[in-house]
């Protein structure tokens, strides 16, 4: 049971600063999702939580108490790794009963939490190996274990899936948040995937360069991205986005017109989803495909539009589509057209 | 010929009895005065003096290790056995203590002039003992350590490839360990013990082997500052035990006691030969 504030948080290593200002607040058995590419800060953030950083300026609240100078012991935090971080003399049991063993705890105790936190993670006939007799997502498991048994306020994921095979990472995927959702606990994860980003989160924070971009639900930041850089890193494939004109008659994209539903002037930049597009021969999108990926339920086409610029789009079903220089017309309703500042990325309308 | 691909790793036929055979005549080179040490340790005075030299043990075995044992010719080599076992083990734990230790400080503390600190460090594997031997003698003498263990053990203690051996294996332990410890609530003294220790253990006993030699076959130090026949260690006994002057060599039981001074080095080899191997081949991450 805990809240997790981040109230203008900044990180500094020498004269760069890393993290640009964050402020969040988690509810109570929340689960936040930290997405961004690489190097954007997140894994920063996260650990400034778990106190394996120091807090240049801001202030961090933990259950509304104050946790800047908190060892990450005295948080109430644990923490899953990227390279789970078993120890390797270790059996599962003792790792897992590690930190209730520095804690203090007699060792029934211990033996019962363990037993516990085995059952919910069916890793009962797996308490005497070592990590290395375990595979990717036992060793993952037992990560997870070491995490519950200390029962904390917060959980802290840090990359968990990315050493994971694809299908592997689905499942643990559901595990994760199914577990969460059982225990109740706050729960921050760090990802660079966006689908599990958008899969897990009951909201996520879009990083970039230290800053957060946008904070909210999954299908907020899908449907109404607050910059640019949201739009373009939420969604797969990438929003296509074309600089515009915005004009009394619609949005003038190179030769094409395109609706204007917020009757916006002056230069834009246009967001179109290739996922929202769809044939239409009287559409004012003109796309040459250069090629077709079939992926069953739906086509992938990547082409170029008659300015020359890239674009893509996805369209239901599989389409007979070649490769050869075709050219197809597509259409986008209205709602569908996501509207940018041309010189701050900010959403506009 | 379809054997020689597998040449490198596997030999077969005349090329499997070839190396055998290589082998087997290279252990007898380097076996054969060893035996001729045990021959000598089992025979009379005047059958060693006498040409030809036997090739094969007599029955003079128990009376010349007795001899050597209990009354050697200084002094009983049971008591230079003892301490030359008293200063090995000395050596090789006080220096694994200190550089398991002093490297846990360097690669896992920040702290000022850590750098200059590990160079220092660095540095004296430039001066072995022999180069500061004159000073160290006089710092001995001046703290009343000559004749005693401590003066013994402890100029040869610290070591710089030890503590090296153990920063490279530290940084090799990934940094995720000590966080998930630090976030488990272990203080750095409790990760010390819990995890690097354990860790390292196979290294320990890698690095005991070579050290627990190397303090055995220490032979100019105890040379210098045991004047007492009782602190002699063996590798130094036996040199003293040829005569100076005119006086004939005791060559039976000077040979006795070449063969007792080898069997402890022996003995920790063996006994820790599985151990040793797998710290060099690998550190179990």
């Amino acid at each position: 049971m805990a809240t997790v504030e981040l109230d203008d948080i900044h990180k500094r290593f020498g004269a760069e600063e890393v993290i640009k200002g964050v402020s969040l607040t988690v509810a109570d058995g929340e689960f936040i999702v930290i997405v961004g590419p690489s190097g954007c800060g997140k894994s920063t953030l996260l650990r400034m939580v778990a106190g394996l950083e120091t807090i240049t300026s801001g202030e961090l609240r933990i259950n509304g108490l104050r946790a800047n100078e908190k060892e990450p012991m005295d948080r109430d935090i644990a923490m899953v790794f990227q390279n789970y971080a078993l120890y390797p003399h270790m059996s599962v049991a003792q790792n897992m009963g590690y930190g209730l063993k520095i804690a203090g705890l007699p060792r029934d105790a211990i033996a019962a939490k363990v037993a516990e936190a085995a059952k919910l993670l069916q890793l009962k006939d797996l308490l005497d190996r070592k990590p290395r007799q375990l595979s990717g997502g036992q060793r993952q498991r037992v990560a997870m274990g070491r995490a519950i048994v200390r029962d904390p306020a917060v959980f802290l994921f840090d990359e968990p899936l990315s050493n994971l095979d694809a299908k592997l990472r689905v499942q643990m995927r559901l595990e994760i948040r199914q577990l969460q959702a059982d225990l109740g606990t706050t729960a921050l994860y760090v990802t660079h995937d966006q689908v599990e980003a958008m899969t897990m989160a009951d909201r996520m924070i879009v990083m970039n360069a230290g800053r957060a971009e946008q904070i909210g639900t999954p299908l907020d930041v899908y449907e109404r991205p607050s910059t640019l850089f949201a739009a373009q890193f939420i969604g797969s494939p990438a929003m296509n986005v074309l600089p515009a004109e915005g004009g009394a008659d619609g949005l003038r994209v190179a030769e094409m017109v395109l609706p204007n539903p917020a009757a916006i002037t002056g230069p834009v930049m246009v967001g179109l989803r290739p996922e929202h597009l769809y044939p239409d021969p009287e559409g004012p999108i003109g796309l040459r495909v250069r090629l077709a990926e079939p992926l069953g339920a739906n086509t992938l086409l990547h082409g170029t539009l008659a300015s020359g610029e890239a674009f893509t789009a996805s369209l239901a079903g599989v389409h007979g589509i070649g490769q050869g220089g075709t050219m197809l017309r597509l259409s986008v309703a209205p709602e569908n057209i996501h509207l940018f500042d041309a010189a701050s990325g900010r959403r506009l309308g | 010929m379809a054997t020689e691909i597998t040449g490198m790793v596997q030999r077969r036929g005349a090329g499997l009895w070839l190396t055998h055979l290589a082998m087997i005549a290279g252990v007898l080179v380097i076996f054969f005065p060893i035996w001729l040490a045990f021959v000598a340790s089992t025979v009379t005075q005047p059958e060693i003096v006498r040409p030809p030299m036997p090739l094969w043990p007599g029955d003079q075995l128990i009376e010349n290790y007795t001899a050597a044992l209990f009354s050697g010719v200084n002094v009983p080599v049971l008591t230079m056995l003892g301490n030359s076992l008293v200063m090995a083990v000395g050596i090789a734990v006080g220096k694994i203590v200190i550089s398991l230790t002093s490297a846990f400080a360097i690669v896992y503390f920040r702290f000022p002039g850590r750098n200059l600190f590990f160079w220092l460090i660095f540095l004296t594997l430039m001066l072995p003992v022999e180069v500061r031997i004159v000073p160290t003698y006089e710092v001995i003498a001046g703290f009343g350590m000559l004749n005693s263990y401590s003066g013994l053990i402890f100029p040869l203690i610290a070591s710089a490839t030890a503590t090296f051996l153990f920063r490279q294996f530290y940084l090799t332990v990934p940094d995720e360990l000590a966080e998930a410890a630090r976030v488990d609530g272990a203080r750095p003294m409790r990760f010390f013990w819990d995890i690097l220790l354990p860790m390292s253990r196979t290294n320990i006993a890698a690095l005991f082997v070579i050290l627990f030699i190397y303090g055995w076959n220490q032979f100019l130090w105890p040379l210098l500052i045991t004047t007492d026949p009782s602190m002699n260690t063996i590798v130094m006994g036996i040199k003293q035990m040829f005569p100076s002057g005119d006086d004939l060599a005791n060559w039976p039981v000077i040979m006795a006691t070449s063969i007792l001074a080898m069997i402890p080095p022996v003995v920790v080899v063996v006994s820790m030969q599985k151990l040793f191997i797998r710290g060099l081949v690998d550190s179990e991450k």
